[in-house]
C-alpha cells in the first residue's frame, strides 16, 4: 500500500535535524518553530463536524498538490494507519501525540528531508513546523515564513484586525507561533545545578521544561526552552526571546562539563565509559535506561572522551531505540520484554566496535 | 504515588522548571502525562483556568458569572461554561462574540490584546460574513441529513454569494429555527 511505501522510506533513514551538525550542536539538538492556522469559514476542531473535517483536509491537501515544490512531499492519512505507525510519527517529532490520539479525518504532509510537516485536523485545521539541527532558528523562520505564505495561496485564514491569527486556544492567538530549541544539559544535571540556573531565568518570558519518565521520548538530560506568549510582539521578537537565553544555557553547560573534567577527569571518563560498555554489552536493557546511558555517551563523545561513535549515530539511537522504531525496524509488534530485548541487539550491533555494518547477532 | 488528575499510579514525573512559584514536579499516569505533554504551551488549559481565576478575582460576582456561562456563540453554540472547562473556543466568530469577556483573558495570558506581528497577504472577509459562512454550511449539512435537498440547495447558493464576495455584510444569525445545540 502506498502509505506504507512512504512510512518505510522514512523509516530507513534518520531525520535532518538528526545529523548533529549545525551550530552548537554538542548541546542543541534541535531548532523548532511551528505556526497555528485556521480555515476562516469553518469551525474550530472542537466543533467540527466529521464533513467539515473532510472539507478542510481536502482544501489542505488540494492546496498543496498544487505547489511544484511539493511533487516530493509523503502526505499520510494519519486515520488509516496503525498505532505503531502513528507512535512512529510521533517518536520522530513529525506529528503530536493529539494527532496521533485523536479521531476523524486528519493528516500529515512530510518532506523527505523531514526538514518540515504540516498536521491537518490537529487542535488548529493546520500546524505547520519547521526543525533544524542545531541552533538555527534564523533559517527556521524564514523557512517557515515562506510555506506559510505558499500555503495561504487559495486558503483564507481566520483573522482578526486587532488580534491577528485567530486559533482554538487563546494561548496561541496572534502570531501563532511557538519556538523550541532542544538542549542537552547533562553536565548541569550532575552538578546539581540545573534548577538554580532556570530559577535565574525566570523573569524571562520564556518556559523550560524538563522530562524524564518510561515512555517519553524527552528523557536523558534534555531540556525545552520556548517562548510563552504569542500575542503583542512581532514573530522576530519572540524568536529573539528564545535565542538570548540558550547562549547562556550553553555556556553554564560548557562550565559545567569543564568543572566535571578539571575536578576528576578520570572518574568522569570511566562513567561514560561505563555507559557505553553497557549499551555494547545489555541482553536486555529498557527504553528509560538506554536514555540515559546514551545520555552520558554523547557527553562522552562531545568530549572528546569516547571517539569510536560518531555524535550523529548516538542522536539517532535516542530516536531509534524507542518502541515503535524497535517495532518497525524489526518488522512486526513486540511485548515490552521482547522489545528490551531487542533494543539490547539493537544497540550493541550499531555500538559494538564502531563498525559501519553491524556484525552478525547471536 | 498516584496521579494527580485520578487514581491510577504516577509513572511520569514532569519537572516544569519555569512557574510562576519556581521549579515543581507535576505526577501523572500514563494517559494524563500523554495529555499533558501533548500541549506544547505548557498547559494551555492551566493558564486559561488560571487568567480565568484572576479575572473572577476582580469583581465579578457568581451571578455575572453564571450568566456568562450561559452565553452561546451564534455560530457555533459552544458557550462560554465549555470553553472555560475545555480551554478551546468553538470558532474564529467566538473572539467577536466573546470579545468583552475574552479580551481581559488575553491580556492576562500575553500581557497584551494587540496583534503586531505577520498578517496573511489575502485580506480576509469581515469577521460577520465567516461566521455565517459557518452557519449557513452547518444549516446545509442539516438539510441534507433531513432530506430536505430543496433547502440545502438554496442555502448552497447562499454560500456561495457569500464565498464570492456578493454580501459583504452578512452577519451570523442570532436565533436559528431548528438549529440543536448540541
Ligand atoms: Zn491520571
Ligand atoms: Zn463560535
Amino acid at each position: 500500500m502506498q502509505q506504507q511505501l512512504k512510512l518505510d522510506e522514512l523509516a530507513s533513514r534518520c531525520g535532518e535535524w538528526l545529523r548533529g551538525t549545525g551550530p552548537e550542536s554538542d548541546i542543541v539538538i534541535s531548532s523548532r518553530i511551528r505556526l497555528a492556522r485556521n480555515l476562516g469559514d469553518f469551525p474550530f476542531i472542537r466543533r467540527c463536524s466529521q464533513d467539515d473535517r473532510h472539507a478542510i483536509e481536502r482544501t489542505a491537501r488540494n492546496r498543496m498538490e498544487k505547489l511544484d515544490q511539493w511533487s516530493t512531499v509523503h502526505y499520510l492519512n494519519v486515520s488509516q494507519l496503525s498505532e505503531v505507525d502513528r507512535q512512529f510519527l510521533v517518536e520522530r517529532q513529525l506529528i503530536s501525540r493529539e494527532l496521533a490520539d485523536a479521531e476523524g479525518s486528519r493528516a500529515v504532509a512530510i518532506d523527505p528531508n523531514e526538514q518540515f510537516s504540516v498536521m491537518i485536523n490537529e487542535e488548529d485545521h493546520l500546524r505547520l513546523q519547521v526543525m533544524h539541527s542545531g541552533l538555527a532558528l534564523e533559517n527556521a523562520w524564514q523557512q517557515i515564513s515562506e510555506l506559510d505564505d505558499m500555503l495561504e495561496g487559495a486558503i483564507t485564514y481566520a483573522v482578526h484586525p486587532q488580534y491577528g491569527y485567530l486559533t482554538a486556544c487563546p494561548t496561541n492567538v496572534g502570531t501563532g507561533l511557538r519556538v523550541s530549541v532542544m538542549l542537552h544539559l547533562p553536565a548541569l544535571v550532575i552538578t546539581r545545578q540545573i534548577e538554580k540556573v532556570f530559577r535565574s531565568l525566570q523573569k524571562i518570558s520564556v518556559t523550560v521544561r524538563g522530562l524524564y519518565g518510561e515512555g517519553s521520548q524527552f528523557t536523558g538530560d534534555f531540556y525545552q526552552v520556548s517562548n510563552q506568549i504569542t500575542l503583542g510582539r512581532t514573530e522576530q521578537e519572540l524568536i529573539q526571546q528564545v535565542s538570548e537565553v540558550v547562549p547562556l544555557l550553553i555556556d553554564y553547560e560548557r562550565r559545567a562539563r569543564r568543572f566535571l573534567i578539571d575536578q576528576n577527569e578520570q572518574d568522569l571518563h570511566d562513567d561514560v565509559s561505563r555507559a557505553l560498555g553497557i549499551l555494547c554489552t545489555a541482553k536486555k536493557i529498557s527504553s528509560e535506561e538506554t536514555m540515559h546511558y546514551l545520555s552520558k555517551v554523547r557527553m562522552g563523545v562531545n568530549l572528546g572522551l569516547i571517539e569510536s561513535v560518531p555524535m550523529k549515530k548516538i542522536n539517532e539511537l535516542f530516536i531509534q531505540t524507542q518502541p515503535a522504531h524497535l517495532q518497525k525496524l524489526h518488522g512486526r509488534l513486540l511485548a515490552s520484554s521482547d522489545r528490551n530485548v531487542q533494543r539490547a541487539c539493537f544497540l550493541q550491533s550499531h555500538l559494538a566496535g564502531g563498525r559501519d555494518t553491524p556484525p552478525g547477532l547471536n | 504515588m498516584k496521579c494527580q488528575y485520578c487514581e491510577k499510579p504516577a509513572t511520569f514525573h514532569i519537572t516544569e522548571l519555569v512557574g510562576p512559584d519556581g521549579p515543581s514536579v507535576t505526577h501523572l499516569c500514563e494517559e494524563h502525562a500523554r495529555k499533558y505533554l501533548s500541549s506544547e504551551s505548557p498547559t494551555p488549559l492551566a493558564a486559561v483556568a488560571s487568567a480565568l481565576a484572576k479575572q473572577l478575582k476582580l469583581g465579578q460576582t457568581k451571578e455575572e458569572l453564571a450568566e456568562l456561562d450561559r452565553k452561546a456563540c451564534p455560530v457555533c453554540g459552544i458557550t462560554f461554561y465549555e470553553f472555560r472547562n475545555a480551554g478551546r473556543l468553538g470558532c474564529p466568530f467566538d473572539y467577536t462574540h466573546f470579545r468583552k469577556d475574552l479580551e481581559p483573558l488575553l491580556a492576562n495570558i500575553h500581557d497584551s490584546v494587540e496583534h503586531i506581528g505577520k498578517r496573511p497577504k489575502r485580506a480576509a472577509h469581515a469577521a460577520g460574513v465567516q461566521g455565517r459562512a459557518i452557519q449557513l454550511r452547518r444549516e446545509m449539512e442539516e438539510a441534507v441529513e433531513h432530506e430536505d435537498y430543496e433547502r440545502a440547495s438554496v442555502l448552497r447558493d447562499q454560500l456561495r454569494a457569500l464565498e464570492s464576495g456578493d454580501d459583504a455584510g452578512a452577519q451570523p444569525q442570532a436565533e436559528q429555527p431548528g438549529q440543536g445545540d448540541c
